[in-house]
Parts: C-alpha cells; sequence; structure tokens
C-alpha cells in the first residue's frame, strides 16, 4: 500500500480534517490525533499491513520554536513484506499526559513505552505492565523533561545509602 | 515507595506451588558480562518465569546529546555500544547528514562502509567468542578475541584511538586514512578467513556446543516481527530484512553481498548466522578497500558544515572566520526546524536515530533507538521453559550491551 493509499485509507475512516501528512527528506508523517491512536494504529496494523514497529519514543517540545503541544510521540512502522515505512506522530499535552497503548498491536511496543513512561511520565493506557525502567521505582521526576535541569534536582546527592555498618 | 521483590513476581498461577523459588542472577554475575540483573523463578532446574530488571547502568546519554553539538555528542555515542564504536558513529552521523541533507564525498563513504564492517566483525567475533566461552569452550574466545585485537589496531591507526576513536564528523572524518592503514586491512583480512576456518572447527560440530544451544531459546518469525526484533536475530528466525539492502547509505549499493539468513531461529542459527556475516563483511571490505576512490573524505569547505584545515585557518581570514563560525556554541550549524528518523544496519540491529532540530547546533532531542533494549525484552519468552543453565546460552545469543541497554 503506497503512502497515499494509506492516507486516503486513514482519512475515508477517521475523518479527513484531523489526518495531516508531512514529509522531510524520506520521512513520510502522518499526523493524527491522540483520541483516534487506537483506531488509527490498528487499522494500520491490520489493514495496511505495517507490522513491524520499529520506533516509539517522544520528545517534549516544551522550549521549541512554534510548537503548540506539549509532547510529541512517533511511532516509525514497517512493513516487512513491501518495505514501506511511515512515521506517525500525535500530540499530548499536560496535565495527564495519557495516550493509548499499543502493546496488544505490536508486543515490541512494551519497554518503548515503558521507557517513555519513565522519561517523561506520559501514561499508555492498556499497557499491562507500565512500571519505570531505567530510573529507580522511588524516583519521582521525569528527567528528560525539558524543565527538568540537566545535573539533576539532587537527587543522586540525596538518596538513601546503606552503609556498611547497616547492611 | 520502594518496591518489594515480591511485588515484582506476582505468583505464578497455581500459587500453591510453594517449591517454586527465586533466583536472582546478577546484576555482578560473570555471565551476564555486564550489568543487567534477572529475577527468574524456578521449578527445580526450569525457569518458570524471567523479570530483568535493567538501569544500573543508566547515565542519561539521551538528555546529554540534548547539551553537545552534532560533534561533540560523538564521543558520547561512541560509548553506547562500545563493543563496535565505530559503528555508533556512523549512525550518529547518518542521521545528522540527512537531517542537514549532506551528500558525502564517495572516498568518505567508502571509508565509512569499510568501518562499518570491520565493526560488524569486531562485534560478532566478541558476540560468539562470549557465547561459547559462557557454554565452556575457552578455546575459541581466545581465538577470535586475538583478531578483535587486530581490529584495535586499526581503529588506532586511523584515529589514535584503540578503544572510542571517534573518527566520524559531520559531513565527514577526523583524517583521512593513509596507505599504513589500508595494509593494515588488507592483512587483517588475508589472516581472517584461517581463524575463521579454526573457529569453525572449534564449534560448529562441537558436540556439546551443539547441544547446549541447539533447540533453545527458539524465536518465530512471527514473534520476531511482533517484538521489533532486528539484525541477525531476527534473521536466525527468517526474517529477511537488513537495511543495507532495503534502504542503501553509505557505498553498499556499489558491493556485492549476500544477507545472511536461517529460519529455525535457535541459539544455534543466532550464532551461525553471524558467523556467516563475518564472512559476508570480509567481502564488503575487500571489495572497499581495492575500489578506493581518492578525493577528499571531507565535503566542500564552503557548505560550512566541516571544520576548514589547519593551515587555512592559521593563515587566511576566511578559513579563521569559518573555524570560529563553526566552533562557537551561538554559531555553528545552520540546521532546518525539522525532525528526521535515520537508521543503519549496526551489528546488532537496526540502529537509528531520530535527531529534533531547532535551528541551533544542538539537537533538541537525540533519540537512540538501541537494539539491545529491544533485544532484551524477548529474554523472558524465550528462556521460560529451559534450565537455569540455558539462560546464560540466552542471553549470549542475543548479545546484550548494558551501556546500550540503559544509555
Amino acid at each position: 500500500m503506497t503512502f497515499d493509499a494509506v492516507v486516503n485509507l486513514l482519512r475515508q475512516r477517521f475523518g479527513a480534517e484531523r489526518i495531516t501528512t508531512s514529509q522531510f527528506r524520506d520521512n513520510q508523517r502522518i499526523h493524527i490525533p491522540a483520541d483516534k491512536l487506537h483506531g488509527i494504529m490498528e487499522c494500520l496494523h491490520r489493514v495496511a499491513g505495517f507490522d513491524l514497529l520499529t520506533e516509539l519514543s517522544a520528545a517534549d517540545y516544551l522550549h521549541y520554536p512554534d510548537a503548540r503541544d506539549r509532547y510529541g510521540v512517533w511511532y516509525v512502522l514497517d512493513n516487512t513484506q513491501s518495505g514501506e515505512r511511515i512515521v506517525v506522530k500525535t500530540w499530548v499535552n499536560d496535565p495527564e499526559p495519557t495516550l493509548a497503548s499499543v502493546y496488544h498491536l505490536w508486543n515490541g511496543a512494551d519497554w518503548m513505552e515503558r521507557e517513555v513512561y519513565d522519561m517523561y511520565g506520559i501514561v499508555f493506557e492498556g499497557h499491562p505492565d507500565l512500571r519505570r525502567i531505567l530510573l529507580p521505582d522511588e524516583f519521582s521526576a521525569y528527567p528528560l523533561r525539558k524543565d527538568y535541569p540537566m545535573r539533576g534536582k539532587g537527587e543522586r546527592h540525596n538518596f538513601p545509602a546503606i552503609t556498611r555498618a547497616q547492611s | 515507595m520502594p518496591l518489594e521483590l515480591a511485588d515484582v513476581i506476582a505468583p505464578p498461577e497455581g500459587a500453591d506451588r510453594e517449591y517454586l523459588w527465586t533466583l536472582n542472577f546478577g546484576p555482578q554475575h560473570p555471565a551476564t558480562h555486564t550489568t543487567l540483573r534477572l529475577i527468574l523463578t524456578i521449578d527445580g532446574e526450569v525457569v518458570v518465569k524471567a523479570v530483568p530488571d535493567i538501569g544500573y547502568l543508566h547515565s542519561g546519554f539521551e538528555k546529554l546529546g540534548e547539551h553537545l553539538d552534532y560533534n561533540q555528542y560523538v564521543t558520547i555515542v561512541d560509548r553506547m555500544n562500545y563493543i563496535s564504536p565505530v559503528a555508533n558513529e556512523i549512525a550518529w552521523h547518518h542521521s545528522v547528514e540527512t537531517l542537514l541533507g549532506i551528500e558525502l564525498t564517495p572516498r568518505c563513504k567508502y571509508i565509512r562502509t569499510i568501518f562499518a564492517e570491520l565493526m560488524r566483525i569486531h562485534d560478532h567475533l566478541l558476540c560468539c567468542g562470549a557465547a561459547a566461552l559462557d557454554l565452556g569452550a575457552f578455546t575459541a574466545f581466545l581465538y577470535l578475541f586475538a583478531q578483535r585485537e587486530k581490529i584495535y589496531d586499526i581503529s588506532e591507526a586511523a584515529s589514535g584511538q584503540r578503544f572510542h576513536p571517534s573518527f566520524t564528523r559531520v559531513g565527514g572524518l577526523l583524517r583521512d586514512v593513509d596507505d599504513q592503514w589500508i595494509d593494515k586491512v588488507r592483512a587483517f583480512v588475508r589472516g581472517f578467513p584461517s581463524v575463521y576456518a579454526d573457529v569453525c572447527r572449534l564449534l560448529n560440530r562441537n558436540r556439546i556446543f551443539v547441544d547446549r544451544t541447539r533447540g533453545i531459546g527458539v524465536l518465530t518469525r512471527e514473534e520476531a516481527i511482533n517484538t521489533s526484533a532486528t539484525g541477525p536475530i531476527a534473521r536466525a528466525s527468517g526474517v529477511t530484512r537488513d537495511v543495507r539492502k532495503d534502504r542503501p547509505y553509505l557505498a553498499y549499493k556499489d558491493f556485492d553481498f549476500k544477507v545472511i539468513c536461517a529460519t529455525t531461529g535457535d541459539c544455534y542459527s543466532r550464532y551461525l548466522v553471524r558467523m556467516e556475516e563475518m564472512l559476508e563483511s570480509i567481502k564488503i571490505i575487500q571489495q572497499a578497500v581495492e575500489n578506493l576512490p581518492a578525493g577528499p573524505v571531507n565535503v566542500d569547505v564552503n557548505s560550512k558544515v566541516v571544520l576548514p584545515n589547519q593551515s587555512s585557518v592559521y593563515r587566511s581570514i576566511e578559513g579563521l572566520i569559518q573555524h570560529f563560525e563553526l566552533i562557537m556554541p551561538n554559531r555553528q550549524w545552520q540546521t532546518p526546524c525539522e525532525e528526521v528518523y535515520a537508521s543503519t544496519e549496526s551489528p546488532n540491529g537496526e540502529l537509528g536515530f531520530y535527531v529534533v532540530a531547532d535551528g541551533s547546533g544542538t539537537a533538541y532531542r537525540a533519540r537512540t533507538r538501541p537494539p539491545s533494549f529491544i533485544h532484551f525484552a524477548l529474554f523472558p519468552r524465550l528462556i521460560v521453559g529451559h534450565q537455569v543453565s540455558d539462560v546464560v546460552a540466552v542471553l549470549g545469543s542475543l548479545n546484550i550491551i548494558a551501556a546500550e541497554l540503559d544509555r
């Protein structure tokens, strides 16, 4: 299915005005509304044949020029039969950034969604085991957000440590 | 509130099976090679459940990527998969150059291709060697590691650094390679097949090695695609996907090579795929070295993306200004307010960078798609039903590099 065919399919099913496209170099992107994510992803997986979720991550567009929304989440999808690739992009906002999980379509999303949750605090509804993955469970901040300083907020220095005598 | 171990491991079905017990594997264990931890639930010798616990080596590389400029960050990506450092550098600058729309010079493309393939061999040598080592075959590991030493020498001859060469730059390389370097690569290419044959004789039909890897940790083709596996792991399960063929980058279009695939998807076929890939890499290196184009390694200095050479900086005002423009933090590269995902076939799988640029010379977001991270998520489904001693066999075949896993 070519890129235009995929876009037409999505527009037919989910409304033309809310699905936009853009292209930069060889990346062909589809911008979709966050509330339609689950339906659109299911359609891309089952109808359009994008069976490989190559990459899933997010960015915080807090200080980005002309950004209207806070968090952008992208999904790079590949079709292993035809070799086509599309980038699906969607936006979520504070105070409770929430998205539907795509774990049930692509099991590979498991850890990638957990990492996004860990780093940005975006909650993926329907994920079977949404816990922090790289940072300790008691960590309270989301470090890749742009309002989090590079050197941290002192967590490292105030971390409760056990001395040899206590152990 | 800290999570208790008991919360992490929900009792498996049939909680009355009180004879199940928990084994903590790692984070300090000789067979994990790096710091990763597994919480295994065991029924006698059989693994019932495995919960990986990672993050021991998390050092905020992606946050650093938002504070270091496009050239500086290469020293950090070096340290992600430190088993094949130049492959990471090539992937990072491939993304940056895609973003900036830079077309490299033919010589640079060829040298980068040679390095990318040397790094594939570099990585597979350690992976195959360590997989054998963990199963008790020490000799093969030493044979293979001796070859790694030669690749270290090649890195040193090119960049002056053995372990973290930081050899690529936006639009080119740190410096051109000389004839001595080419002789070293040729010598390596000549010497490799005999060592390869030795190791094949040591391992391929070795009764212990085959018994411990064949049929262990089977990943089916559907599972491999569904769980986002790429690289040798996916190819061992029959996914015929290789970024070098599917979306050719660097000079891969010019070379004749095969994509190695297997269909069984067990530890043994992953080992075989890696071994065969090394021979294909040798073929590519041979073709590239013998056809290495002449000419400059960096793109034209007037494109304002590469540093001018030293003599023009010291002896001409234009050179000095250009050097200054690229070095000062408030000048640097003129990037579009855009974002791009570009990927390369690293030894471990698809290694891509999603770069978001905001017009400055520093990435707004530098996301890595780390193959180790995605492959380690496969581990629980590969090990369940096998024995505790198979844990090291499966780990060895996945080639998990904790620095890339945790970044």
